[in-house]
């Protein structure tokens, strides 16, 4: 945390804020849970890098996706590819008919490893492909649908319907993609053994590192120009254009940027938690996915992370206990965080806390993003 | 991928396949109609429309079952009770869901999205504890079960042609409805220009609820028609919910030749690709072909120009 003094793109309380959410993870949780704990805390973490894309997308841009588990997916399936090569070469798949293949592609009498997993041999293009692969995707998408002036309403529903298509994709093709499981067995990065629970600690540290990196990387985006740009765009999207910039052009690196940071969580996901599958890819993971973002407050990025983890902790929990309930809750949840808590607990928050503590608000909260509901 | 198949069997095929794609055509457009009506005229996103589909779907069931145990010199003509039941019970819900929650968020479309989302995870759970979650199937009467020998590789099933004709009958109800009667003409007024239809005297408020109350009732009897050809299970309605939107999309939101036209075109191309490729493969070139068009010309196929 080099960042605590004098900044040129965080205010005091985007640092105390900061600081206080790196004790946590860092420090408050790994002390006090068991490793099995800390461990489904590492995997809601990854969830909170699509939440913080959602954050940058939709709060402040105003695009909301409803497919960023396509992103989530392709980073952890890029990831999966490669862990997947590694568990499966020649000595550890001599029983199969054709060694050094997957074995879910042995058991659908393929024959020769397909084009597109020869290049997760390589690690480093296995890491380039992390993100560039679902990066150049929502370039494909944004571009076609934004340069084309298509946006709200529209664009969820078309990225909801890739999101049911890239599902029904991989559930169809098992022979490639090793179908519903998904990808499984997956044993070591680069002869490391990630199974063990001191990797799991670990791989725990590794992710709120990057989880770090990706927050500080949203607040400068939020604090640049670029930032100040995305919010005219969200709420006078034509002033914007009469001034002379080109809109689409943002809202396809707004866009990118998002799936960018939702496949870094992915590869981390398939890390922490040892495989990948459809189910972290279709309609409903997608859509759950905004509401972790809407529950922390659209508009606040370090809102994404906390909504994230008390929306998976209380589902955890919920499901151990109550699975009728969960389903339930999470419904009254989509309807009470959009009709009573459109800022979700940053706006409760900023509300409710904040004015009682003077330290944090020296001066009134003035955040660019103020006002979201009137956004169309 | 022809050349196993000689040409009159390819004839019966596509025919044959045509008639799966009819029926499928019959399935999206009764649940297109409800949603072009919530979505292309009040542009409402409603994502629990396959939820108030299921509940008519429901209420099919249990009349289907009342007649079975108390009135079975009348079952012949049960469906026709149970499908005014179903609209009556989906439009009931539906008005009362507008006013709870769908009048709060007018301005705010993709907000009624997360919000009739949540809905729906609301009444799949509700399907699950009150009905149980096994899947369950009408018994059809008698008339209806059976098919028709057109040649000698050509049969049509019968509860699927009923089901055509109920589309067909259906569909005319809406378009006179929405293009014909006094109500129509004010539904079609508030969406074009809500201030203004306020000021000539329209009450704006009533209007919006019962079109959302029509739309959801048609969701209930598409739900009812539903019953005749699959069985229905508390998730039953998400599996169509995606298929549907794009369905609507596709044919231009304000447009009701629009959604019957890509209505026909996506479950024709669907289900004519799954004779030769696998299900799931013909789905997704379908939907992809959509997507693509869509992309292209994001209007869609039919397009009414309003001023906004």
């Amino acid at each position: 945390m080099t960042h605590i003094g004098r900044s040129f793109f965080l205010a005091r309380k985007d640092v105390v804020g900061i600081v206080v959410l790196a004790i946590l993870l860092v420090v408050v949780l790994p002390l006090t849970l068991d490793s099995f704990r800390l461990q489904f805390v590492g995997k809601y973490l990854t969830y909170a890098f699509v939440a913080l894309g959602l954050v940058l997308c939709w709060g402040y841009a105003g695009i909301l996706s409803l497919g960023q588990g396509v992103f989530f997916g392709l980073g952890g399936y890029c990831m999966a590819m490669y862990l997947k090569l590694e568990a499966s070469s020649v000595e550890n798949t001599k029983i199969q008919s054709t060694p050094g293949i997957p074995d879910f592609m042995d058991w659908n009498q393929i024959t020769e490893l397909p084009f597109f997993w020869k290049p997760f041999h390589s690690f480093p293009l296995t890491l380039v492909a992390i993100v560039a692969v679902p990066a150049l995707f929502a370039f494909i998408i944004g571009f076609a649908m934004f340069k084309r002036r298509v946006g709200g309403v529209y664009f969820a529903i078309i990225t909801q319907a890739i999101a049911a298509v890239l599902t029904i994709l991989i559930v169809g093709q098992q022979g490639y993609t090793g179908g519903i499981n998904g990808i499984t067995d997956l044993r070591t990065l680069h002869g490391w053994d990630i199974r063990t629970d001191a990797a799991k600690t670990v791989l725990y540290f590794v992710c709120v590192a990057l989880l770090f990196a990706c927050i500080l990387l949203a607040y400068y985006v939020k604090s640049s120009k670029l930032g100040r740009i995305l919010v005219a765009m969200r709420d006078k999207e034509d002033r914007v254009r009469f001034s002379g910039y080109d809109v689409a052009n943002f809202k396809v690196f707004v866009f990118c940027l998002a799936a960018a940071l939702s496949a870094i969580g992915g590869a981390m996901f398939t890390l922490q938690v040892g495989f990948m599958s459809p189910s972290f890819v279709g309609i409903v993971p997608s859509i759950e996915m905004v509401i972790y973002c809407a529950v922390g407050g659209r508009l606040s990025i370090l809102g994404a992370v906390y909504g994230t983890l008390l929306v998976n902790w209380a589902k955890t929990s919920f499901s151990e206990s109550f699975p009728e309930l969960w389903l339930l809750g999470l419904g009254g949840l989509f309807i009470a965080v959009v009709l009573a808590f459109p800022n979700g607990l940053a706006g409760i928050w900023q509300t409710y806390v904040a004015p009682r503590l003077g330290f944090l608000s020296g001066t009134k909260p003035t955040d660019p993003g103020a006002a979201p509901v009137a956004a169309e | 991928m022809f050349s196993d198949y000689s040409l009159t069997e390819l004839g019966s095929i596509f025919v044959m396949q045509g008639f799966a794609g009819l029926i499928l055509f019959s399935v999206f457009l009764l649940m297109a109609l409800g949603l072009a009506i919530i979505f292309g005229q009040m542009g409402v996103i409603n994502m629990a429309h396959g939820e108030f589909m299921i509940l008519g779907a429901y209420v099919t069931y249990f009349t289907s079952q009342f007649f079975l145990n108390y009135l079975p010199s009348l079952f012949g003509i049960y469906f026709f009770i149970a499908m005014i039941l179903a609209f009556i019970a989906s439009g009931a819900l539906g008005m009362a869901v507008e006013w709870l929650m769908i009048r709060h968020l007018y301005k705010r479309p993709l907000d009624t999205l997360l919000a009739t989302w949540g809905l729906s995870l609301i009444l799949q759970q509700v399907y699950r504890s009150v009905f149980g979650p096994r899947e369950v199937g009408v018994e059809l009467p008698g008339w209806m079960m059976g098919s028709l020998n057109l040649t000698d590789a050509i049969e049509v099933q019968i509860n699927g042609l009923f089901v055509m004709g109920l589309t067909i009958a259906i569909t005319i109800a809406v378009a006179l409805l929405m293009y014909r009667s006094s109500w129509g003409k004010q539904v079609r007024a508030v969406v074009q220009n809500r201030t203004m239809a306020g000021a000539v005297g329209i009450n704006t408020e009533r209007v919006d609820r019962l079109t959302f109350g029509l739309g959801c009732g048609i969701a209930g009897v598409a739900g009812s028609a539903f019953t005749m050809i699959g069985s229905t299970g508390p998730t039953a309605g998400q599996l169509y919910i995606v298929d549907t939107f794009l369905v609507v999309v596709f044919g231009g939101a304000q447009s009701l030749i629009g959604t019957i036209a890509s209505a026909f075109t996506i479950s024709q191309a669907q289900s004519t690709m799954e004779f030769f490729l696998s299900g799931s493969m013909a789905k997704v070139l379908t939907l992809l072909g959509v997507i693509i068009i869509l992309m292209l010309r994001p209007q869609g196929l039919f397009v009414i120009k309003v001023r906004r």
